[in-house]
């Protein structure tokens, strides 16, 4: 099987978001960075099928230089190569994102033929756009299932869950296929420290896309005003028990 | 004029879809409605729009998130809409992201409010709640998904009137639909319904730890969450993880216990009518979320709590 997975680099915000001076983004200095929740599961679930089937495996990223940092981990923890499309840390678009996706998997396949599986995040912690997969599918004309808590690959077809109401619904996606994911897909290993050794070594390829023009233009980034909350300290240690089953009497949960 | 897409189930416009509604009536002009499957006929007669479009197709029973898509798009051409609105859901945010693709047009999710113009000035949602933006949008057409709960909704009303139509669907666009329903995996008390929900975080431990956790959670009919430290430590299932990419609630009283307070965590929890934190230190970020506090050790704390329910139900 030929499987690659789409990856965001976003940092990790902690307890508070404090923005630039110039309210365009999150200030990150102290801040670490990861993958985006959703598609670290989508990493693992590649190195999963590629553990069962063989084959290659690809990751690929829209993001800063230092967004070799999130490539290189989804190496470590079994993804063979990586393809990384530079950019100078401005935030691209969904439509700009997509293209320049678009674009790179075309280019990768023209070598080594299509993509059996294309895994995505169905949205990315930052920027909530919850469109790119879809974009990208549309312009392979592939299928697309979306939101996904399961996928399994069985004689050419992706069978995908998705959670809806009480029950999960379910698809079948003739291959070739995209399909965007949600954490749960699974639980994402740990990289070992063998694992990270090899990826270092592992193959990369850059190319440094144009940005185009923002159709969906950010003026500014706000906080939301909090409630400037002080909470009510009922005690401390186990004395404060009785204060707290006091309050749960009075809210109606107690009995 | 504005095309809103409204969801219904039980012959019943959501919440979500009457809150859409509200944000495309503040965009001027004439306001229509799309409703699509079965029951549609029947949620159309609550809706305060000019007209209410009803797609009837018997392919139409389950999803087609293509098929819906195809008929947003052929509607708003058909009705000359200059901006197409839905909710902030799942099967409505898939569809609209198709439709944009579609129409060749950017996608705007999960807005919060809009100010008329060219170019469309919007605050949308990101990070999940914590943070927001400001952007103008550069499109022939607007297309919006709304963010659930950030705008008051439209009362019910009739609507002026009511058009069933049958789209064409073409067989490509029925590719991607429901096959089948089957259960979810196996798990406690559903987090979505609890009054009373006791979340541990890192600071329980261990997946043993969790004990006083459910303890206190059985006696209050709650249910246990966690936070996604613990279940990206393997202590808990990821169907208990409350949080930005896990389930977000909205209990009666929610118990965070050894829970830190990272901004994805509380995007999981605001909806809280009220909030109980129990952590060791004073400063942690929950603190300034949270309504009651216990400055302690859960481990001690929690079965002091329990203990102190079954003293006064003896």
């Amino acid at each position: 099987m030929k499987v690659l997975v789409c990856v965001k680099r976003v940092p990790m915000t902690g307890g508070r978001i404090v923005l630039t001076g110039d309210e365009q983004a999150i200030e990150t200095k102290h801040l670490g960075f990861a993958i985006s929740p959703h598609e670290e599961c989508g990493v693992e679930a590649a190195v999963r099928l590629w553990e069962h089937h063989g084959g290659d495996t690809v990751v690929l990223t829209l993001g800063p230089a230092d967004a070799e940092e999130q490539l290189r981990d989804a190496m470590a923890i079994g993804i063979a190569r990586g393809i990384h499309l530079v950019t100078t840390g401005e935030e691209w678009d969904p439509e700009a994102t997509a293209a320049a996706i678009v674009e790179a998997i075309t280019a990768d396949e023209a070598v080594s033929g299509p993509f059996d599986l294309i895994f995505f995040g169905n949205e990315s912690a930052d920027s909530g756009g919850f469109q790119v997969g879809l974009r990208v599918a549309h312009a392979l004309r592939r299928p697309c299932a979306t939101g996904l808590k399961s996928v399994t690959v069985d004689h050419g077809l992706a069978r995908c869950e998705q959670e809806t109401g009480g029950g999960r619904d379910v698809y079948e996606l003739p291959l070739p296929a995209v399909v965007t994911v949600l954490e749960g897909l699974n639980l994402p290993r740990y990289p070992s420290v063998p694992g990270r050794m090899r990826a270092v070594r592992k193959p990369l390829e850059t190319t440094t896309p144009e940005r185009p023009a923002s159709r969906l233009e950010r003026a500014r980034l706000v906080v939301p005003a909090g409630d400037a909350r002080q909470a009510e300290v009922l005690g401390r240690g186990p004395d404060a028990a009785t204060a707290v089953v006091d309050l749960l009497e009075q809210i109606g949960v107690a009995s | 004029m504005s095309l809103v897409l409204v969801e219904h189930a039980d012959g019943v416009a959501t919440d979500v879809s009457l809150q859409a509604l509200a944000l495309a009536i503040g965009l001027g002009g004439e306001t229509h409605a799309l409703l699509i499957g079965p029951g549609g006929a029947e949620a159309a007669q609550g809706i305060p729009a000019a007209v209410a479009h009803v797609a009837e197709h018997e392919a139409l029973g389950e999803f087609a998130p293509d098929a819906w898509a195809a008929i947003i798009c052929s509607l708003a051409d058909r009705i000359g809409a200059a901006a197409i609105v839905a909710p902030g859901s799942g099967h409505a945010t898939d569809s609209m992201a198709r439709a944009a693709v579609r129409l060749g047009e950017p996608l705007a999710a999960n807005c919060t409010a809009v100010t008329p113009g060219d170019p469309l000035l919007l605050t949308r949602v990101r990070w999940g709640g914590s943070l927001l933006e400001e952007a103008r949008l550069h499109a022939g057409r607007a297309l919006l998904t709304v963010a659930p709960h950030a705008v008051a909704p439209v009362a019910p009303g009739r609507p002026g009137s009511i058009e069933p139509f049958t789209p064409d669907l073409a067989a490509a666009d029925l590719v991607v639909r429901v096959r089948e329903r089957v259960a979810p995996p196996a798990g406690g008390l559903a987090l979505a319904d609890a009054k009373v929900v006791v979340t541990g975080g890192r600071g329980v431990g261990s997946a043993e730890g969790f004990a006083v956790v459910e303890e206190l959670a059985g006696l209050l009919g709650g249910a246990v969450g966690c936070s996604r430290a613990v279940t990206m430590s393997g202590w808990r299932p990821h169907t208990d993880q409350v949080g930005q990419t896990g389930n977000k609630i909205a209990p009666d009283i929610y118990i965070a216990c050894g829970v830190s307070g990272a901004t994805q965590h509380i995007a999981g929890c605001k909806g809280a009518k009220r909030i109980l934190a129990v952590n060791t230190d004073p400063e942690a970020p929950i603190m300034s979320i949270a309504d009651y506090a216990v400055v302690g050790d859960l481990h001690e704390v929690l079965p002091a709590i329990s203990a102190e329910l079954r003293k006064r139900r003896t």
